[in-house]
């Protein structure tokens, strides 16, 4: 029977069913409606398990770390400027193999300050290691923070499950909630093949020279890479026990057969299928939602990209100077296919700026042109004071 | 238990293999403190432990992949995060039921400057684990440079000598002083050149159920720039002197130190020391700095109570002399 819930609430609750055995945060909006939820549980005996509300971010990822290689379940939650504050520690859980889930608010970063969304936090960690996965809406982010741990806990590789900030966290949906039964028979206790035990010590963290240094890290890239069988198969086992799956690695929505196609990740793709409805003209249009940023899944990609003329690449960060984020990507990855799409590059909803429905009519005019170079497609600059103009 | 008994359960214990944490073979300098005092604190601590160890000399001369030095579990995180990563495993070992001693090793920049942060959230939460600061007085791993450790008129790589400095410029931070601030349950100081009493506090540390915290003077012979054959000597002196004072703590209260009867005179701990070098120099600025160093010194004599009566005629030098007639407070 689905209810009425918060995106953080119904995140809290899904975390709560996983049990896990010690979550730390540190609070930053708009990531603390879900700690909060999490305090809660545990507060009210609902959940067994070591709250610590630490002194950083730093100490967030830190502590979920240690308590991930002494063999517990752990789970910390941030955003934006704590997610940049923790991006040591990111890298290092991922390099450590040490499995671990967290949740990624997505919002801007400063400077300008703002606490609204966009997804720069999670593109400025994307090298960090960690499968990255992003959701569409609050169901799809309580399923997939379920789906999440097996994920981790089977490949040793951490998992960040990304959702939007305010529009995800913030907002009211319908939200079914698996029953704890469900969740424990897909789930199973975390064992941790290298946990820290006095009767059977090792050594994590060494020093590796030059001499196996490129070999780890391929070791590392191979595991990530793999990841992505677990994440079709935790999403297909889930949607047999549940009826909820949400495609796996991404999931084509829309007209499948149109040969014009957005491409994005996140709540967006929600807005562009509203979009569909409202303007009829445009609804012949593919949607690609990309549901796993990485492993970035080249032959899922390549696959649902068949037959198109155009694909529009919707970005919510900026790398300022560089040619786009997820669009080089994208364009990399087609380059595979015998007569690849002509794969154009743009932002939007930059810092928590609307994006409306209007969008898609915007988006689809680029279509039949040449690919330009990648820019902002929502500026408007006459918003800002011309220089020198005083009244 | 007859005497007879009590010595021949004594003679078993001495025969007795000593458990070390630390494997020989490592690839620490000669006269390496840390190295010494690592094994020490481990030989204390027994076999029951799990070691996270912040970024720093300790942790790259012993594990050098493929090999590792540890005979206990040994996570090594970053070089900030060493308090934070034992607070997770202790705060998993408490709901996994486990009694086994979280320990958290770092050198002075992990623990004094960069690690600072993360050790007090540690011991605000109250975690029960044993934080040991091998303090070797500046960052050693990538070449001597100043931390806020460094004693005042060190000679470092960041803090040379010139004709406009007289090294460091600013005052050893008093870290024993921050932690007490916390209402720690135990913290103290040691050294590796009285074993015996490191040891003890170790020990100590163990017993108490919370957050411990143990300073050990670890002198750095290249750091340093002495022999490493004096790197014993050079502690030894740094206690003797007043410059490191060896005091226990416990909810910020003095409850012990080691007696100091004889005062030495600092020169006696600067002399052997090339980071001290131009303190020896003939003109006035050096003159004005080893009288600084001496005031120091006395401040600590005085401040912790350390000057005894009259020498006793168990004191020897280099012997485990705390609490022998010593003064005690509280």
């Amino acid at each position: 029977m689905p209810r009425a819930l918060e995106g953080s609430q119904a995140v809290a609750r899904a975390v709560g069913l996983c049990r896990p055995q010690v979550v730390s945060a540190y609070p930053i909006t708009p990531q603390t409606h879900i700690v909060e939820g999490i305090s809660r549980l545990v507060a009210d005996g609902a959940l067994h398990c070591e709250y610590i509300s630490v002194e950083s971010e730093f100490s967030a990822a830190s502590v979920a770390l240690g308590a991930a290689a002494a063999g517990s379940r752990a789970y910390t939650a941030s955003a934006s400027q704590g997610i940049l504050l923790m991006s040591e520690v990111l890298y290092n859980i991922a390099g450590l193999r040490v499995p671990l889930v967290m949740t990624c608010a997505n919002r801007a970063l400063s400077a300008p300050v703002s606490i609204w969304n966009d997804q720069q936090d999670a593109m400025a960690v994307r090298d960090a290691g960690w499968v990255q996965l992003f959701c569409a809406d609050i169901q799809e982010a309580v399923d997939t923070h379920i789906q999440a741990f097996r994920i981790a806990e089977r490949t040793e590789v951490p998992v960040m499950v990304c959702m939007d900030g305010f529009t995800l966290t913030h907002t009211l949906e319908p939200v079914e909630l698996p029953e704890q039964q469900q969740v424990d028979d897909f789930l199973p206790p975390f064992h941790f093949s290298r946990t820290l035990d006095p009767s059977r010590p090792l050594s994590m963290g060494t020093l590796v020279s030059p001499d196996y240094f490129s070999e780890v890290r391929h070791t590392q890239h191979e595991a990530v890479l793999a990841t992505a069988t677990e994440i079709e198969s935790a999403d297909r086992d889930w949607e047999a026990a549940t009826g909820r799956g949400y495609g796996g690695l991404l999931q084509v929505r829309g007209d499948p057969g149109a040969v014009t196609g957005i491409l994005a990740l996140g709540g967006v793709l929600g807005t562009l299928e509203d979009a569909r409805d409202e303007y009829p003209e445009c609804s012949a249009v593919r949607l690609i939602k990309l549901r796993s940023f990485r492993p970035f899944p080249v032959d899922a990609l390549l696959r649902a990209c068949e037959g198109l003329e155009d694909l529009i690449v919707l970005e919510r960060a900026l790398s300022p100077g560089g040619p786009g984020i997820l669009w080089p990507e994208v364009r990399a990855s087609l380059c595979e296919m015998e007569r690849p799409p002509r794969v154009h590059g743009v932002a939007a909803g930059l810092g928590g700026r609307d994006i409306p429905l209007s969008i898609l009519p915007r988006l689809l005019s680029l279509s039949g042109n040449p690919p330009g170079r990648f820019r902002i497609i929502d500026l408007e600059p006459e918003r800002l004071p011309r220089e020198g103009a005083h009244d | 238990m007859t005497e007879a008994q009590t010595v021949r359960i004594e003679h078993l214990r001495r025969r007795q293999p000593r458990f070390s944490g630390l494997a020989p073979g490592h690839r620490a300098c000669q006269g390496c403190g840390q190295a010494l005092a690592a094994r020490l604190v481990t030989e204390a601590t027994g076999p029951d432990v799990a070691v996270t160890n912040a970024t720093g000399c300790l942790e790259i001369f012993t594990t050098p992949w493929p090999e590792s030095s540890w005979r206990v579990p040994w996570l090594h995180s970053l070089f900030e995060n060493a308090a934070a990563v034992a607070s997770g495993v202790e705060a998993a070992w408490r709901m996994q039921g486990r009694e086994s001693k979280v320990l958290a090793f770092a050198g002075d920049g992990g623990t004094f400057d960069i690690g600072l942060q993360a050790l007090s959230g540690m011991v605000e939460r109250d975690h029960d684990v044993l934080f040991v600061c091998y303090d070797n007085e500046a960052y050693m791993n990538t070449g001597i440079q100043r931390s806020s450790s460094t004693p005042h008129a060190a000679a470092t790589t960041t803090s040379p000598a010139g004709s406009e400095r007289m090294g460091k410029r600013h005052l050893k931070k008093d870290i024993l002083g921050i932690i007490a601030a916390h209402n720690m349950p135990y913290a103290a100081t040691a050294s590796v050149a009285y074993p015996s009493d490191l040891r003890t506090k170790v020990r100590r540390a163990m017993a108490v159920k919370g957050p411990t915290f143990l300073q050990i003077y670890a002198p750095c012979p290249l750091g340093w720039a002495h022999g490493g054959e004096l790197s014993i000597e050079v502690a030894r002196l740094a206690v003797q002197t007043g410059i490191f004072p060896l005091i226990e703590m416990e909810r910020g209260r003095v409850i012990g130190v080691m007696p100091v009867r004889e005062q030495r005179p600092v020169t006696d701990f600067l002399r052997p020391q090339g980071r001290f070098a131009h303190l020896f120099e003939d003109h006035a600025r050096a003159r004005e700095e080893l009288a600084h160093l001496q005031a120091l010194a006395d401040h600590n004599i005085e401040r912790y109570g350390l000057a005894g009566e009259a020498p006793q005629r168990f004191d020897s030098e280099g012997a485990d002399t705390v609490h022998r007639g010593g003064v005690r407070r509280g």
